[in-house]
This record gives structure tokens, sequence and C-alpha cells, in this order.
């Protein structure tokens, strides 16, 4: 498997990071930054990590399995996750979530049949005193209202 | 770098002192405003020195469980052989905490200081600071505050010409609450699933990759240049008598002005809500109030006149936790809180032991039985004694966390679980006795 100059520099970097010995301290990073470049945790992702490290392809899909930002399968071209925990259901994170459902036509993990919108209601993001807080991808957006969840969908391309 | 929440003049700053500030995370900035002179000074000192001045300040660790962070950096041995480590907690996932995210982005160096004070303290040459990976942005802003540190010999060999040597990485997380607990956080370190370990041995003898190991909070890091810069005692001081210093506050729910605020320990919860968070929003009154994060037991409005720091929480039956403070008005319907505050501790639990796994899960069947009208009185009794019989039994502290808020949520508020199951037309008594 291929990925690009950048990224085979971070996974060169990250692996001088652990004591010797020890580079399967570099596993989640990886999966995290691989992700992005791939789309998904792929099961050759998984294999060639997995020889890359010196590790089973078994130890590497237990991982996945365990971590909920690692993903097998492709989000859409943008994921909104929208947090419903307590300090954003206080102040409409709830709703928030009902209506980007209708209006995405989706349902908790599914994805647009276009792949353009995937949706996620998510746990506390760490946004609660700017609440209701969502992230479309990584990008945080605070004290949103339905009106501006409207405006942040209708402005993504 | 711009600020979620404007500060009240109210607010005490000395770790937030730099928020707003132009640049505020860059070397220069921090340099001309004192930074690295704490880290200067400790190296003519010797270890205990510095563990004795942290001890003096009294300060307590930031993460949730408040420990003494002197007598934890004591715990670390002295005159072994290999390498020691320190793991800086940014995994900031206890619901209703925010703090950690602003003094990265704000004034990183200050955390960084704080790293190498004590690195120096205990003998480690390398960190890892451990951010929840929902937070990418803000990996990517520390690791270009940790590339101009290693070009300006801040970090590395040699730093600031002094000959101590530091290295210091960034670690993403990948989505799991329970790394915030320690020691599945070093698992998940070593690129394993956060299960969490057996103790003791603890992280200070046995930590990252089986080294000794300093593992504290972003902000309990944070806290440690303006102890050294002005003293333990000034520190403590600050706040009360063995609750020394300020803490960040993230004030949540249902106030005029939410936001995260640095106030000294000890001050009036009422005067905090009222007087920094604005009041009460729409006029309404307080129903109840969870101090510091989604495990912390929740106090009613009656309960709530009481000073902010660990002791005079404990004495209310609650705790300060991550700083996390939840306001909820007179209309919320605590039922749904309970059941939403379930969801996430069944979704979070690891599935290691069973009293936690199944307990959660149980707990949240028979709160969403309640709240969709299909429960009965024997439902609510059941949910508070299966959520005592957690308490204690589970191998990480997540089983207490979703047990505490439950078990305080159901004794507070039993008359709006009772009536959920009055609504039931099918709890009659009779019924429950033959089920
Ligand atoms: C389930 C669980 C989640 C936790 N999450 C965090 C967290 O996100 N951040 C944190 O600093 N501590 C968290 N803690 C507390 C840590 O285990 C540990 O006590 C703390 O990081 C120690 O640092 P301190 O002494 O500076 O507070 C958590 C504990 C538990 C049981
Ligand atoms: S208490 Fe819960 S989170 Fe902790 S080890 Fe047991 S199952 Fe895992
Ligand atoms: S509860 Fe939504 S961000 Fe914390």
């Amino acid at each position: 498997m291929t990925f690009s100059p950048e990224l085979e520099a971070r996974f060169a970097d990250l692996l001088t990071h652990y004591p010797p010995g020890r580079q399967r301290g570099a596993l989640i990073p990886m999966l995290m930054y691989a992700q992005d470049e791939v789309g998904a945790v792929t099961p050759d992702l998984m294999e060639e990590l997995a020889k890359r490290l010196g590790i089973s392809v078994l130890q590497v899909d237990e991982v996945v399995g365990y971590y909920s930002m690692l993903h097998k399968k492709p989000q859409g071209k943008y994921h909104i996750q929208i947090c419903t925990n307590v300090a954003c259901m206080l102040r409409g994170g709830a709703e928030l979530y009902e209506h980007a459902c209708k209006k995405l036509g989706v349902g908790h993990k599914q994805t647009q049949a276009s792949g353009k919108f995937s949706l996620e209601e998510v746990e506390c993001i760490g946004a609660c005193s700017w609440a209701p807080a969502i992230q479309v991808n990584y990008d945080f957006h605070h004290e949103v209202t339905v009106s501006q969840l409207d405006q942040v969908l209708e402005g993504l391309q | 770098m711009k600020l979620y929440n404007p500060p009240s003049p109210l607010e005490t700053k000395v770790i937030s002192k730099r928020f707003g500030v132009e640049n505020s995370w860059r070397l220069d900035t921090y340099l001309a405003t004192g930074g690295f002179e704490a880290f200067k000074k400790v190296m003519e000192w010797t270890p205990d020195q510095i563990i004795d001045e942290v001890k003096a300040s009294s300060l307590r660790g930031r993460g949730g469980a408040g420990f003494p962070t002197g007598l934890k950096w004591s715990f670390v041995p002295k005159n072994v052989e290999g390498p020691k480590y320190i793991v800086v907690n940014a995994d900031e996932s206890e619901p209703g905490t925010c703090k950690d995210r602003l003094l990265i982005e704000h004034d990183p160096y200050q955390m960084i200081e704080g790293i190498l004070i004590a690195a120096k303290a205990v003998g480690a040459t390398k960190g890892w600071v451990y951010i929840r990976g929902e937070y990418r942005y803000l990996i990517d802003h520390f690791d270009s505050v940790l590339k101009e540190a290693y070009q300006r010999g801040y970090l590395g060999k040699n730093i600031a010409g002094t000959g101590f040597d530091f290295d210091l990485y960034s670690q993403t997380g990948a989505g799991a609450y329970e790394c915030g607990e320690e020691s599945a956080l070093l698992e998940s370190l070593e690129g394993k699933r956060g299960v969490p370990r057996i103790r003791p041995p603890f992280p200070a003898v046995s930590g990252a990759f089986q080294a000794p190991t300093v593992l504290n909070n972003v902000e309990t890091f944070s806290t440690v240049p303006e102890i050294i810069r002005g003293g333990g005692k000034w520190y403590a001081d600050l706040g009360t008598p063995k609750n020394g210093g300020t803490r960040m506050v993230c004030l949540a729910g249902h106030v005029n002005k939410p936001g995260v605020y640095e106030v000294p320990l000890g001050m009036n919860m009422m005067y905090f809500i009222n007087e920094i968070g604005g009041g009460m929003w729409k006029g309404k009154k307080m129903k109840a109030t969870i101090p510091g994060g989604s495990s912390c037991p929740i106090l009613r409005a009656d309960e709530c006149d009481i000073p902010m720091d660990y002791d005079s929480m404990a004495k209310a039956g609650t705790m300060l936790g991550s700083g996390g403070m939840m306001v909820m008005d007179e209309d919320t319907d605590m039922v749904k809180i309970a059941l939403r505050i379930m969801r996430f501790y069944k979704h979070e639990s690891c599935g290691w032991c069973i009293p936690c796994r199944e307990g959660t899960t149980w707990l949240q069947k028979m709160l969403a039985r309640i709240v969709d009208g299909n429960g009965a009185m024997r439902d609510v009794d059941m949910v508070g004694e299966l959520a005592k019989s957690m308490l204690g039994r589970t191998f990480c502290p997540l089983g207490d966390a979703a047990a505490m808020p439950t078990i305080s949520i159901v004794e507070k508020f039993r008359p709006e679980f009772e009536a959920y199951v009055a609504r039931n037309p099918f709890a009659s008594s009779e019924l429950v006795q033959v089920g």
C-alpha cells in the first residue's frame, strides 16, 4: 500500500517517539492519520500497519474495534457530529440532532447515498460552555441554533 | 486565538492571564511575560526542593480525583536504572469539561514549562501529551508549538542553555472516554485497547512503557510554573486551607453567561453562578447543579450555597471533579437527565468488568423504560439499588462514575420518577406484585 510523502514522513517521525522496541505506540496515531487519507480503515490498511509494526492483523483489528473514531466504512464527505450530552442537551442539542436527521434524511452513523453527508450523534466534545456544539469533520461550531445549522449545511458543497 | 467567551472582572487570573493576549501561544510572548523563569530557577534546585514547593502550594490534581500533586511526584522512585516519563492527560472527555483545550490553545508554553519542572523533579527525559482525537485542530496547533520549541532550543538537548534534556511529543487519542482514566490512557499510548490496568503498581512506579511515570492533567502541569515563580505559600493562600490556588471552572447549562472562568478555590458557588455566570437564564429558578462533570453526584438548588473547594464539596456529598459545572433550571426533566447520563456511561464502558458493563446496560434499559412510559414503581427502586450495588465493585472508577450521579438523582428527585410511572396505566401496584 502506498501513502502520500507527507503521511510517510509523519509515520517516520512518529516511530521515533517511543522507546526502543515499543513502536507499537505509533499504532493509534498511524491509524488516525492514515484513515484521513484513505477514507476508512480498510483491510489493506490494517495489514500494512500490522506489517510495519510487526504485530498481527488481529491485534490491529481489536484496536480498531475499540475506538469510536476509527471506522471501517467511509463516512460522508462532511461528517456532521452533533453533541447531545447533558450540557448540550440543556441548550437544545437534541433538537439540533433531530433537525439534522430530517434535513439530511439519515440517522445515527448513516451516510447519504450521494456520499456527501454522514451524521453521528456524539458524546461530549469538550465545548460544553459554548453549547450546543457540533463538529463538521474536525471543525468545531459553538452555540449553534437550528437556523445556523441550516446555514452551515447549506454552505458545504 | 480568539476567546470563546468574554472574561469576567471577578476572575482571579493566575494560569489564564495570557488568554486573549495577541499571539499568547508564541514563545516570544511567553518569554516576554515571565516565561521559563521558573524553569531556570529550579535548575539550581534539588528534586526534593521542587517537590516540597509543590507540596507547600497544596496543589491537587485538576483531572478529577484531586490527588495532591507534590505527593504524587514524591512516589516516583529515586536512584533506579532506566528511563522515567511524563504523561499529560489532555483526553478531556468528562461531560461538562472544556478547559484543557483552552490552556493548550492560549498558553501551551506554560504547560510545557510545567512539564519540564516536573521532569526535573523526578528525573524524566521524555513525555507525551495525550490529546483526545476529536481535538485534531488542537493537536495540529500543539505540533506547531512543539516545532517552534525545538527550533528555539526550549525542547530537545540542552534546553535554554541549562544542560537539561527533554523530548516531548503529542499523541492523538481516537475516541474513547475511558482513555482519560490514567491506566487505560497508558495502554492506549502503547497502541492497545483502552482497558485499565490493575493497580498497584501505580504509574509512579510502572507507567508508560512500564517505566516510572508522572501522569497529570493539563491544568495541573500548567499551574506549576506560577507556583515556582510566586512560591508555594503564595499560591496556597489564594485558596482555602488544604485547597490551594485557583481552578478553571467550566460553567454550562441554563445560565446567562456560560463560559470557562478561573476562580480561587473556596469561592461560594451561588456567587460564582450569579455574579460571574450572570445568574439563571430567562428569569427562571435553579433546580439543580452538577458541580464537577457528569460523574459527580448532583446538588439540589438549596444545597448549592457552599464554597467551591474539594473539602466543602466532599462534605456536601459531591466533588469538584474536573470543573465541569452544569446548571439546570426549574423546567429540567431530571429523569431524562439521568437517562442521558447513563446512555453516556453505557456507551463508554470498556466492557472489561461485569458490574460496569452489565450494570450500565441494565440501568440504561430501566431508565429508558421509565421515560418511555412503561416503567413501574419497582423500576425506580431497582435503578437506585442496582446503581448502589455497582459502587466499589468495578475494576476502574468508571463504574462509580456511572452509579454516583444516578443514585443522587433518584434520591433527590424521586417524585419526578414516580410521576412518570404514574402516567403508565399498566403500572398498577397489583401488577407490580405479580410481575
Ligand atoms: C473514566 C475516567 C475518565 C477520566 N478522564 C480524565 C480526563 O479526560 N482528563 C483527566 O485529566 N483526567 C481524567 N481522569 C482522571 C485520571 O485517571 C487521573 O486521575 C488524572 O489524569 C490524574 O491527573 P491529576 O492528578 O493532575 O488530576 C479520568 C478518570 C476516569 C476514571
Ligand atoms: S469499570 Fe467499566 S470502564 Fe472500568 S474496567 Fe470495568 S468495564 Fe471497563
Ligand atoms: S456536552 Fe456537548 S460539548 Fe460537552
